[in-house]
């Protein structure tokens, strides 16, 4: 749009004063086209909408990544000073119940996955509660699985503190692993507890009809998340459950 | 697409208890994070629509595994200390 003060002050030695272009900025018009209801007004379109929506949920899921990565790192050290001891206590944890758990969470990523397409699609409010529906059966099997586990641990003796009892060569190095074994599966349980809230309120907006091809962010961004918590599953699992596949009493 | 994703992802979860029954020694340990690894890359790119994200996306994901990467090697230095001999314990 070409601006009638530059025609008076031509080339870049007469540019006007700042001053001078407060004429040339105009009160700034509503347009009246008409744009979707769920558009919020500080963006300019539904894409700048979504794209703003992914970055937040990227930025908390960065600060996540860094919440687990202590834990992560602290799982590192204590390992690494007692390799033995690590892997005589992983020896003592049920792998089946891990593999049907991990099999469990990658099923609901699927149908977590397959919700946002039903979403993105304009599926009918039926079929996108479906998915959302069985991605909360799975979560909520999952968080079963755990419940089971728990229990085997507490009868076993096997929760860290004073009722904590070890057979084992190593009964100090075990105790740091079930300490470690406890918060991060614990930390983990709790992103699925807070996950399957998120995902029940996405359901009810869902069966409301709220979701269409122009308008999927919520399923989206609870999308993000459940994955997210499936991803630091996908390496607790291994380095919890497989790591005293090769000790020997 | 998602059901191929899928696939490989429980190929991954087998292959992983599987490789862990095998004695490998310490290449136990690096093959289960390969696996692991790969599974956490499928999962970013196609699930969590990474791949058709915005290059802003991919910057700001990519800075938190980055993140994760400058823990790790600290981490590192501090139990490779000793390996080399005249470096500090």
């Amino acid at each position: 749009m070409p601006n009638p003060h530059t025609e008076h002050f031509p080339g870049p030695f007469h540019d006007p004063p700042l001053v001078a272009n407060l004429d040339a900025i105009q009160p700034h018009e509503h347009v009246a086209l008409p744009h979707h209801p769920r558009l919020q007004h500080h963006f300019d379109d539904m894409a700048q909408q979504i794209e703003a929506s992914t970055l937040g949920m990227w930025v908390f899921l960065v600060t996540e990544i860094m919440f687990f990565g202590g834990l992560f790192a602290a799982y590192l050290v204590y390992r690494h000073a007692n390799p033995e001891g690590f892997a005589e206590a992983s020896h003592h944890l049920n792998v089946t119940w891990g593999t049907v758990n991990t099999i469990v969470l990658i099923v609901s990523s699927l149908t977590m996955a397959l919700a946002v397409r039903s979403a993105q699609i304009s599926a009918p409010a039926k079929t996108q509660v479906a998915w959302i529906g069985a991605t909360m059966l799975l979560g909520t099997t999952f968080l079963g699985v755990k419940a089971i586990e728990y229990t085997d641990k507490f009868t076993h003796h096997l929760v860290p503190g004073p009722n904590f009892r070890w057979e084992g060569k190593h009964p100090a190095p075990a105790e740091i692993f079930y300490s470690l074994y406890f918060c991060m599966t614990g930390l983990h349980a709790i992103h699925m507890i807070i996950g399957l809230g998120i995902m029940s309120v996405i359901g009810v907006m869902a069966w409301r009809r709220q979701f269409d091809e122009d308008y999927y962010t919520p399923v989206e961004i609870a999308g993000l998340y459940w994955h997210f918590v499936d991803i630091v599953w996908i390496f607790l699992f291994p380095l919890l459950y497989l790591i005293g596949g090769h000790f020997r009493e | 697409m998602y059901l191929k994703v899928f696939g490989a992802l429980i190929i991954g979860t087998i292959l992983t208890v599987v490789a862990a029954k095998v004695d490998m020694g310490p290449l136990n340990n690096v093959v289960m994070l390969i696996i692991a690894c790969t599974k956490a890359s499928l999962v970013i790119l196609f699930f969590m629509h990474v791949r058709w994200g915005t290059r802003l996306t991919w910057v700001v994901s990519a800075a938190g595994f980055f993140w994760l990467l400058l823990l790790f090697s600290v981490i590192g230095d501090y139990i490779s200390r000793g390996w080399v001999p005249g470096t500090l314990r």
